[in-house]
């Protein structure tokens, strides 16, 4: 089964953003440059937090807008980044309403979640799951 | 240090000439780490011999280190600055998102020197600095309402941190801090007086990028096996579940609790006020600093009706610690947990220390009761435990001094009984107001020792609380030993910079194997050997600047009342104090 990351409560997290650093550490690299998963707050720590992340658009905006053809609907949502393709034009992240389609600076490309689930092996609170999504 | 790291890269900001520059110090990084070890050294070619802490000569020093940003708990930043409250070395760390937000954006150190000539605040945004004008933010009442404002004209960009200060640090109070991310501090020795002296409000520092690791299999595996033990063991649950306030009782019931300025051990009223009852009545929120699965932030939702309006009502998250509530709580004979919170939230609106503003409130109310002080120097404030309507309006006058005695109080309570008497019950260690715990020698030595006088330097609670669990007796020279090597190790963590409350998962061996990552070949015994060297470093600058161990004042008040080891002998202190300078080997340190 495909499957998809999924925010299951929101109200559990504190902020402490291991899922954002996992995201990066992937790569075998420390820090938050090729993270494709945020967490900040809801305008002051005191009201808590939103996690942005993609939700695997069965027909996702981002793919719409691409006018290489680089980025294309995956199995089940959400999208793959062919980065050979990517001219780093930045439109997705435009179309993207969640905000959910990050940059990496250094290779000038954008940064799409592929629901790996690395993530959420991080999360303390069970703030992030894994969820199997319909292929149908 | 890996090559190409940032961290080696310093940026220095001039006040006075609007102007920034970076530096590459991998000199001082590639020796001394980061954190506390490269804040000394830059304080130390910075700050001039006698400076004026609240002249445009001191310099404000945030150092962070190698494993920020790279492993988890590795959350805190180090301050360093001369002490407008001591008057001598200024250290405080604070949490946030302040190191992750100084890594991010591309440095290792920030050095901000001279002063402006009208209210600024920065934004450091990966390369760039901009000044920007804070005259409308100068005079607001609340930290909260600076926060909010900053929050909504800056950019959402990458890690944020939002350092700011209240009305106190306006108003040069030498306890005043500097609050980030709303509920962490740079709370202890009055760095906030030196951002008002330098009219500098606030500072925002945000950036993202990603940083290279000496083996990526390695790191996640060595990240894993810290990860596993922040959230799997024992070894964090006091921190997450209640919190630091678990301590309230145990302490209470060790008779170690400071209550009423120290004229008791025990508090009648402990149980309203412990981590157990607040968690049940008032716990509202967890939040946890970036980079930390611990989340120790407690916050309480305090829901108030408005008096004369039905149907009305405000709820204020106030964040609560163990030290806020000996220094707010026990020490006012504060029982009741909603006059406990405002008076939290108050001081935290106008940023303060809050452990200094509760023993100073504490020595005023055992001085008005005394008779050292009256009405005319209160101006008709009557002081007495418990009372918090008193003590709310006691902090706004702390705060804006409108005579010579509240100016008095906001230089902190060794200067207020060199004034007014007193002084055999005014709770400070080298000028610094006392942590919350009476539990035995070795506490109270450590406060004296600490190249801060804080609980932090070298937890000689911890040592009492051991010895009193195994029944072992206490020795000057045991005491004077376990201090010295704590502390020294401790240089380590927070040159990493590891918030302490993780000593117990960053252990030598961990440590060793988490450098390795970052591209530092060094054993357990060169750790060591360093860290001990840094705290040499740190005393060098006390002494520098007219420090004497041997002519530190013990507050007679803690010779009187029983720890859970007895009555404390001052001359047991002062052999340990003795044996610590002869450990130190100080050539100009008595």
């Amino acid at each position: 089964m495909v499957k998809r990351i999924a925010v299951l409560d929101v109200d559990k997290c504190t902020g402490c953003q291991s899922c954002v650093f996992a995201c990066t550490r992937r790569y075998g690299e420390a820090g938050v440059g090729k993270s494709a998963i945020f967490v900040r707050s809801l305008g002051g720590v005191e009201r808590g937090f939103i996690v942005i992340v993609c939700r695997a658009c069965k027909d996702p905006p981002c793919a719409k807008v691409c006018p290489t053809g680089a980025l294309k609907p995956r199995r089940g949502g959400g999208v793959i980044l062919n980065s050979e393709k990517c001219i780093g034009c930045g439109m997705c992240v435009e179309a993207c309403p969640l905000g959910a389609i990050f940059w990496d600076e250094e290779n000038n490309k954008p940064v799409v979640c592929t629901h790996c689930g690395y993530c959420v092996n991080y999360c303390p609170h069970e703030v992030l799951g894994l969820e199997e999504v319909s292929t149908g | 240090m890996i090559s190409g790291d940032p961290l080696s890269r310093v940026l220095y900001i001039d006040l006075s000439r609007r102007k920034y520059w970076v530096e590459d110090r991998r000199d001082l990084f590639e020796k001394y780490l980061g954190g506390t070890g490269v804040a000394i050294e830059l304080l130390k070619e910075e700050c001039p011999k006698g400076a004026d802490p609240l002249g445009p000569e001191n310099p404000i020093i945030f150092a962070i280190g190698p494993l920020n940003g790279v492993f988890p708990l590795a959350s805190k930043t180090v301050a360093m600055f001369k002490s407008p409250h001591t008057g001598n070395l200024g250290e405080s760390h604070a949490g946030g998102r302040s190191a992750i937000a100084i890594r991010m954006a591309g440095y290792g150190a920030i050095v901000i020197k001279g002063a402006s000539d009208i209210p600024v605040y920065l934004s450091i945004y990966n390369d760039k600095v901009y000044f920007r004008d804070a005259s409308a933010l100068w005079g607001i009442r609340s930290s909260h309402t600076v926060g909010r404002i900053i929050r909504e004209r800056e950019g959402e960009a990458g890690y944020r941190t939002i350092m700011r200060i209240g009305r106190a640090g306006e108003k040069l109070v030498t306890f005043a801090n500097v609050v980030t991310e709303t509920y962490r501090h740079f709370g202890r020795l009055g760095l906030g007086a030196v951002f008002g002296s330098k009219k500098l409000k606030a500072i925002v520092i945000s950036g993202k990028r990603t940083l290279k690791v000496s083996n990526a299999k390695a790191y996640r595996e060595i990240y894993d096996e810290i990860y596993k033990m922040a959230v799997k063991t024992p070894a964090m649950r006091k921190y997450h579940d209640l919190g630091t306030p678990a301590n309230v009782v145990p302490l209470n019931n060790l008779g170690a609790l400071p209550t009423k300025n120290l004229t008791q051990a025990r508090f009648e009223r402990y149980e309203n006020i412990s981590g157990e009852k607040l968690a049940e009545r008032f716990l509202g929120r967890r939040l946890a600093c970036a980079h930390c699965p611990v989340g120790c932030i407690h916050l309480a939702a305090l829901r108030e009706p408005y008096e004369k309006e039905p149907y009305f009502y405000k709820t204020t998250m106030i964040s609560y610690d163990y030290e806020p509530i000996y220094s707010l709580g026990s020490m006012l004979g504060i029982g009741n947990p909603e006059g406990m919170l405002k008076l939290m939230d108050v001081v935290e609106i106008y940023g303060l220390d809050a452990m200094s503003t509760g023993v100073i409130l504490a020595w005023t109310t055992e001085a008005y009761l005394k008779g050292y002080i009256s009405e005319k120097e209160t101006m008709g404030l009557k002081f007495r435990w418990g009372d918090c309507e008193t003590y709310l309006k006691a902090v706004r006058l702390i705060v804006e001094q409108p005579n010579d005695f509240y100016g008095a109080l906001a230089k902190g309570v060794e200067y207020a009984s060199s004034i007014y008497g007193g002084r055999e019950f005014a709770l400070a260690y080298g000028g610094n107001e006392m942590p919350g715990y009476h539990t035995g020698p070795a506490a109270h030595a450590g406060f004296l020792t600490g190249s801060r006088h804080s609980h932090l330097d070298s937890a000689g609670y911890s040592l009492d609380e051991q010895a009193y669990v195994k029944k072992e007796e206490l020795t000057p020279e045991k005491v004077a030993d376990y201090l010295f090597k704590e502390e020294g190790w401790r240089q380590i963590l927070t040159s990493l910079v590891i918030c302490l409350f993780a000593r117990g998962i960053y252990k030598p061996p961990t440590v060793v194997k988490a450098l390795k990552v970052v591209g530092y070949e060094l054993s357990e015994d060169e750790l060591k050997k360093l860290g001990t060297e840094i705290l040499r470093n740190k005393y060098e600058f006390k002494v520098r600047e007219g420090f004497d161990l041997s002519k530190l004042r013990v507050p007679k008040r803690i010779t009187e009342i029983p720890t859970p080891h007895g009555i404390i002998k001052e001359e047991f202190i002062r052999k340990v104090v003795e044996r610590y300078a002869n450990l130190l080997n100080l050539s100009n340190s008595s």
